[in-house]
């Protein structure tokens, strides 16, 4: 909404006209695109009862579509766990005291943030995990989607990780040396425990990131919801309802992650804990299965949410200056 | 290593690359720029459009939609481009990667347009610009800078997401190549450093270009 007050005044007569002749083009638009749709699925004869049926039938849900969603739950939440830790170590590592280390995890970070995923997926397949007779074939797999999305996923928590510390009061890190702490305490028992807090619904949004990128595993036959839709699909002879389907799923999965994401960014900035913008790296973030090989740090900063938190901090203020006089009351 | 590179097409696999990124990141620059332009309009049913795109693209895995492309859109519903199997796949997959990536656009100049705080329209028109003006002089040049930086990394995702066209193209594109080499030869550790060297190649320097512009031209405030 904010975008409206920027670019355009309140409209006047004429202009409330041409938002009518463009609402009516608008519906056109959106009524034709969707007619189009059906229109082709009916002709394929992909809209009759017997493609659809099987959603409702229990047998489908307990052996493809609940099978395919605990795979994707299962590679998307062990990989977060391992790239959180994978952040926190190198991110940590950036920012530390000794340039050798620093050097040594800002190559690691950057090279895994510039490399694909499916890339590293593949390498990992059917390069080793496919190839070494100890590892159960139906684990080879998930260790290689696992191990690919923990290797990105964990690089650009590290630069989460390294920005959200960037992004706190230098105060804070001075106050900690000068009570005498360490760079390392002040690193890790004040610096990085805030950064984390602020961090979280980037975080949050990065799970949208490694969800999307599990269907990836369908290349190396990691049977995700992806895999086991098309199974779905040729069981019943219904390709493309079983896909349209799945695509529902991920995105009623995405869409409330997303939610989540938006819901702790709310509460975290009306508590009021954390100072200055601090998911610099917030843009990459949404990008989907890349972000980019160089740090985002200077040009990504949402003004945006400096100038909202600022606002919002004025109007709290304001808020208890006209509660005050009540209360003297 | 050198014998083995000579069984394949790794240098036409890049160009191929090359091609697929050229051509989606004008795809996805010409639906971004629309579905931003519907996005931040007066009209409700414009922007409800917008919007219900951008949520639906951006939470679909790229690989549901190269898969359903070629599986579903042209195998099902006979939507083909081509007679030919693999140009149909190589047009789907550029298709399917503008699309995609045009949700990523239309949040890259959104974002732009957001960074622009009310008071510059609001001094824009108490100075007497008209509408036209005010976006032409004050707006809409500062809606682009700030829009460079997430822009760059957008192409720079579309870029490494090229890979996912492999699923549908095969070994006609550097992951696919790679994949079919590892396949037949085992882990070679160096042809995979070679593979991800072709991609720093191709994505380092747009990132330090991207960088260095939106910071030359970043908006003072």
């Amino acid at each position: 909404m904010s975008t409206q007050t920027v670019l355009f005044d309140a409209p006047g007569p004429k202009a409330r006209a041409r938002h009518r002749i463009l609402t009516i083009v608008g519906a056109i638009l959106a009524v034709g695109v969707l007619y189009l749709a059906v229109a082709k699925l009916a002709d394929r004869g992909q809209l009759t009862g017997a493609k659809w049926s099987p959603f409702a039938d229990p047998a489908a849900w307990t052996e493809y579509l609940l099978p395919g969603l605990w795979g994707t739950i299962k590679a998307a939440l062990l990989s977060v766990l391992f790239a959180g830790i994978f952040g926190i170590i190198f991110g940590m590592g950036r920012l530390s005291q000794v340039k050798a280390i620093r050097w040594f995890c800002g190559a690691v970070v950057e090279f895994f943030r510039a490399v694909p995923v499916y890339m590293m997926m593949v390498f990992a397949y059917y390069g080793w995990f496919a190839r070494t007779p100890s590892i159960p074939a139906d684990i080879a797999p998930l260790l290689a989607v696992v191990l690919a999305l923990t290797l990105y996923n964990g690089s650009v928590i590290a630069e989460l990780v390294r920005s959200g510390v960037f992004g706190l009061p230098a105060g804070q890190r001075e106050a900690g040396l000068s009570i005498g702490l360490t760079d390392g305490q002040t690193l890790r028992t004040i610096q990085l425990p805030q950064a984390l807090k602020a961090m979280l619904p980037a975080l949050v949004g990065q799970l949208v990131v490694v969800l999307k990128d599990s269907a990836l595993g369908t290349a190396i036959t990691y049977p995700e919801l992806l895999t086991w839709s098309k199974t779905l699909g040729s069981a019943y002879s219904n390709t493309v309802p079983a896909y349209l389907f799945a695509a529902l799923m991920f995105i009623a999965l995405n869409y409330a992650l997303t939610k989540v994401a938006s819901l702790i960014q709310e509460r975290l900035s009306r508590a009021g804990t954390q100072a200055g913008p601090v998911t610099t790296a917030a843009p990459t973030l949404v990008q989907g299965a890349g972000a980019p090989g160089v740090p985002t740090t200077a040009g990504a900063r949402h003004v945006r949410h400096g100038v909202e938190r600022g606002i919002e901090r004025v109007e709290e203020r304001l808020e208890d200056f006209r509660e005050r006089p009540n209360d003297k009351d | 290593m050198g014998d083995i590179l000579s069984n394949y097409n790794v240098l036409g696999a890049f160009w191929v690359t090359i091609q697929l990124s050229v051509l989606a990141a004008i795809g996805s620059l010409l639906i971004g720029t629309v579905v931003a332009i519907m996005r931040v309009s007066p009209v409700a049913v414009l922007r409800g459009l917008g919007t219900a795109y951008v949520n639906i693209i951006r939470n679909t895995p790229l690989t549901l939609l190269m898969v359903f492309s070629v599986l579903g859109l042209s195998l099902l519903l006979g939507l083909q481009i081509s007679e030919q199997a693999s140009t149909n796949a190589y047009w789907w997959a550029v298709i399917m990667l503008s699309v995609y990536h045009a949700a990523f656009v239309c949040e890259a100049l959104r974002s732009g347009v957001n960074t622009i705080p009310a008071g510059q329209a609001e001094a824009a028109r108490s100075i007497g610009l008209t509408f036209a003006q005010s976006l032409r002089e004050v707006l809409l040049p500062q809606a682009f800078r700030g829009a460079i930086a997430p822009l760059g990394s957008t192409l720079i995702a579309l870029i490494k997401n090229t890979t996912v066209a492999a699923l549908i193209l095969g070994a006609t594109e550097a992951a696919g190549t790679l994949s079919k080499i590892t396949e037949n030869e085992g882990a070679q550790l160096p042809i995979f450093f070679l593979f991800a060297l072709g991609f720093v190649l191709l994505t380092l320097p747009l990132g330090v270009l991207f960088t260095s512009m939106s910071q030359r031209l970043a908006v003072k405030r």
